[in-house]
């Protein structure tokens, strides 16, 4: 039926887009209190809220329409039924955030520049999207997005004229990046039916334009995009150990009291 | 010290005495810009130092609400850390020292960071008492240099203790909500209590009244105790603002039907002076000359991240305007 096909293709966009915030919010707010100068710190923690405070408005719409909690939802699916990119489950290097942090902060800037040009191609769609709640918000948020770039592109613009070694050093954070990113802009199972119900209009070429996108920024400062790769489909609910590890730190409190108010 | 700058010594405590305000570049006395950098020196390295304990819990906070509250309370921390920092470096600016000087005092053990931020954090209930009984701790020692001398200093704590009121109320919500909950969630917040209670008794440093002159960095710490008072950089000595805390809090949190691990701990009905159990100021001297459970994991965290961060950092000044 076709109700149910529109159903289940909304739930489908909107778990793609509560996860990919919450994990790679996750993976930013990991940052905090690590960047590699003070100024980093504070700037590079506003995105980490801001997409977190997407995550909270993407979990809500999904909770209006698949029914149930949003913290549930957030915190206590498991790691199959997960939709965000591979890419952004990735640890930010070796370590964790509580001990020996070996984080690699040119992966971090090549992960969300690659993250942030997906989401503005994706708003650029959903702000006429047939769910007006979606189109609202998404509104909203592409106005926090445009800043995200902004601080990105001057840490692109930096880097490449900071000379050989540092531009080398973010090749390889690129080529590590895209190695996981082959699901980033795809958008699963129910693509035709997202298009098709005006969900999420022009999914189909959603791939094609983040590429364009991608290359329009890095070509001029002197870099290629790598070929993309990954044998995982998050979309497809396909993940690696990194998401369960992430998804039990983020359940840990919340899981130790099924019920309780927090 | 020559007639003549004992002359503008005397003067320049004529002119504080008077409630006149000192400004990064007026001359100011030798001792009066040591206690200054060692003070906000301290207070911007405990603002640094002060994100790690909590960030440890931002991943792991109960709900997204909590998430996002809690990584804009270790944001606005960091925020203070760079606002304070600037202010030392403007004062360190004539011995040619910057904020680097601070990081590399930092790693080698020179500089010391405030006694709570050495502790470990096990449970989200530690989490949420930061935020209610170490920021409330906070906001009262800074209220009290809110009416310092020196100028650009309480410029920076104004906004400083505007956001901290927040921090408050957020560390309050976690902790009511823990008060109001199930058993184990009282429970977990009873286990806080007890933990930190000691280190809230020692927060604001020992007494003046020589009770804590037994070892010779006690005596140090008098001495800037009242070298400070002198000057005007603060305006209450140590036990007057534990008094005050105590008058706040206690109340507070047996309202709530928690246990404060002090017997002892009473108000005089009469002179409302609270006694209470003396706290080991031994092991608070330990703790702050970087002995404390968690004192060389946290430094090697922020050591870590410093130098894996030089490339960064050398990019910037490479290609931007100094920030």
């Amino acid at each position: 039926m076709a109700v149910d096909r529109y159903h289940l293709a909304l739930t489908e966009l909107l778990m793609q887009l509560a996860d990919d915030d919450l994990v790679v919010a996750t993976r930013a707010g990991e940052w905090l209190g690590l960047a590699p100068h003070l100024e980093e710190d504070v700037a590079f923690s506003s995105i980490a809220q801001d997409e977190m405070g997407h995550a909270a408005t993407y979990f809500s719409l999904l909770a209006t329409i698949h029914g149930g909690d949003r913290d549930d939802l957030a915190h206590l699916r498991p790691t199959m039924a997960r939709r965000n990119s591979v890419m952004l489950e990735r640890p930010n290097g070796r370590g964790t955030y509580r001990d020996e942090p070996h984080f690699d902060w040119a992966y971090a800037l090549a992960r969300h520049f690659f993250y942030d040009t997906l989401e503005i191609a994706r708003l650029d769609r959903l702000v006429q999207s047939a769910h007006r709640p979606l189109a609202e918000a998404a509104a909203k948020i592409r106005r926090e997005e445009r800043y995200h770039s902004q601080h990105h592109a001057m840490w692109l613009r930096d880097i490449a004229r900071g000379g050989a070694e540092y531009r080398r050093r973010l090749q390889i954070a690129l080529d590590r990046a895209a190695a996981d990113a082959v699901d980033l802009a795809s958008v699963g199972p129910m693509a035709a039916e997202m298009e098709t119900f005006g969900l999420l209009p022009d999914a189909s070429h959603l791939g094609d334009d983040w590429r364009a996108r991608v290359v329009q920024a890095l070509d001029p400062l002197g870099w290629s995009l790598p070929p993309l790769g990954g044998t995982l489909n998050g979309r497809h609910g396909e993940h690696t150990q990194d998401l369960t590890l992430l998804l039990r730190d983020l359940g840990e409190v919340y899981r130790s009291s099924p019920g309780a108010s927090w | 010290m020559n007639p003549n700058a004992e002359d503008r010594t005397q003067q320049f405590l004529e002119h504080l005495d008077d409630g006149h305000m000192v400004e990064a570049d007026d001359w100011m006395p030798d001792a009066y810009r040591a206690e200054l950098v060692r003070l906000i020196r301290l207070h911007a390295v405990s603002e640094i130092m002060g994100t790690l304990p909590e960030k440890e819990w931002v991943p792991r906070a109960p709900t997204l609400y909590r998430k996002l509250a809690l990584m804009a309370k270790v944001q606005d921390e960091a925020g203070h850390g760079q606002l304070l920092i600037r202010v030392a470096e403007d004062l360190m600016a004539p011995r040619g020292q910057n904020r680097e000087h601070i990081m590399e005092d930092l790693f080698a053990g020179r500089q010391k960071f405030h006694n709570v931020f050495h502790l470990p954090v096990p449970t989200w209930a530690d989490a949420g008492l930061i935020g209610w009984l170490v920021d409330g701790a906070a906001i009262i020692t800074q209220g009290m240099l809110l009416g310092g001398s020196y100028a650009p200093y309480t410029r920076a704590l104004r906004r400083i203790v505007e956001e901290e009121a927040f921090h408050i109320q957020h560390g309050e919500s976690i902790c009511m909500a823990l008060a109001e909950g199930t058993a184990g969630q009282r429970a977990m917040f009873q286990d806080a209590l007890t933990r930190w209670w000691p280190a809230l008794m020692t927060f604001f440093g020992p007494p003046e009244d020589g009770t804590a002159r037994s070892a010779a960095p006690g005596a140090a710490h008098t001495s800037h105790q009242a070298a400070n008072l002198r000057f005007r950089i603060r305006t209450k000595s140590n036990e007057e603002l534990r008094q005050r805390y105590l008058s706040k809090y206690v109340p507070r949190i047996r309202s709530l039907g928690f246990v404060i691990p002090d017997p002892t701990l009473k108000q005089d009905p009469t002179t409302k002076v609270w006694t209470y159990q003396p706290p080991d100021w031994e092991q608070w001297r330990a703790i702050i000359t970087n002995h404390g459970p968690r004192s060389a994991a946290r430094v090697n965290l922020r050591h870590t991240s410093y130098a894996e961060g030089q490339w960064v950092r050398d990019v910037m000044s490479a290609t931007r305007k100094a920030v």
